[in-house]
């Protein structure tokens, strides 16, 4: 199959499965996040079916994780102020795209938001790392 | 207060794993939304644009057939607009520095048994019910 064409497949798949386990909806998020709350387990359900389904898949594949440079502090600060927008707003990444169709400017407003996120990231991090490391490989 | 919905949970589950195999056996590729998004925005030397694009819209096309058939596309977002802006600043920026968001670590880097994964799974689970915690029950914000 034509890779653009499998990619665009896989993304539908993907965001109807968003949709059909409503995490497109941040109420329903923040209801799985807030045990302390009137907790909605639902979610547990949907990352359990992902994952059994996906984790057959990498067996089959026989895929092995890259040599991973462990977990840093980069990895921890990082997904933990991802957890901090998520627990604020109930959206993470892949959902809030697909909540797009709705029409909704709040959604367009935390997405344009979320871009800008990573092009300060872009610009700040990965910029000055990669001269840093052409600069290394001209010396 | 939302309803608690095993069956169409796990049906949606079951989705988001099978989309995840395809990019895999098809394309050789994690599905980490955030890095395919980032990627495709900001390619570095050798990153294809083409594929990345295409999931990305694949994302809103699957919302709508699912709502064209009647299914849920329901969206209450209770949080203030600038509180989208700052959760949105942060989500963009730490999913980036953390190489990965609920995707791509919690899905697809847990189940090949990531320790990396699991360790940023574990963290922003328990940031995100941290702050969910304090929003509504220290400082008191309409559940």
């Amino acid at each position: 199959m034509n890779r653009t064409l499998s990619a665009l497949l896989s993304g539908t798949i993907f965001g109807a499965g968003l949709a059909v386990a409503q995490m497109t909806n941040p109420a329903k998020v923040l209801g799985f996040l807030d045990a302390a709350g009137a907790w909605d387990p639902s979610l547990a359900f949907v990352m359990g079916a992902a994952l059994l389904v996906s984790a057959i898949a990498y067996r089959v594949r026989g895929y092995t994780a890259q040599a991973a440079n462990g977990i840093d502090t980069r990895l921890l600060a990082g997904a933990c102020l991802f957890g901090l927008g998520w627990g604020l707003a109930g959206f993470c990444p892949g959902p809030a795209i697909a909540s797009l169709v709705t029409g909704s400017g709040k959604v367009a407003l935390f997405v344009a938001s979320m871009v800008v996120g990573m092009g300060v990231y872009h610009l700040v991090l990965e910029q000055p790392g990669r001269a840093a490391r052409s600069a290394n490989h001209a010396a | 207060m939302t309803e608690f919905t095993p069956v169409s949970a796990a049906i949606g589950g079951l989705l988001i794993g099978l989309a995840a195999a395809l990019l895999l056996f098809a394309n050789g590729r994690v599905a980490g939304i955030s890095g395919i998004l980032g990627q495709a925005m900001w390619p570095e030397a050798g990153d294809e644009r083409g594929w990345r694009i295409a999931f990305i819209a694949g994302l809103p096309i699957g919302a709508v057939i699912v709502a064209q058939v009647g299914g849920p596309l329901e969206t209450q977002i209770d949080a203030s607009l600038p509180m989208l802006v700052l959760a949105g600043l942060f989500v963009g920026f730490g999913t980036r520095l953390g190489n990965g968001c609920t995707s791509g670590h919690g899905v697809c880097g847990m189940s090949r048994g990531s320790t990396r994964s699991v360790a940023a799974t574990l963290a922003f689970m328990a940031v995100a019910g941290a702050t969910v915690f304090v929003v509504r029950h220290v400082l008191g914000a309409s559940a």
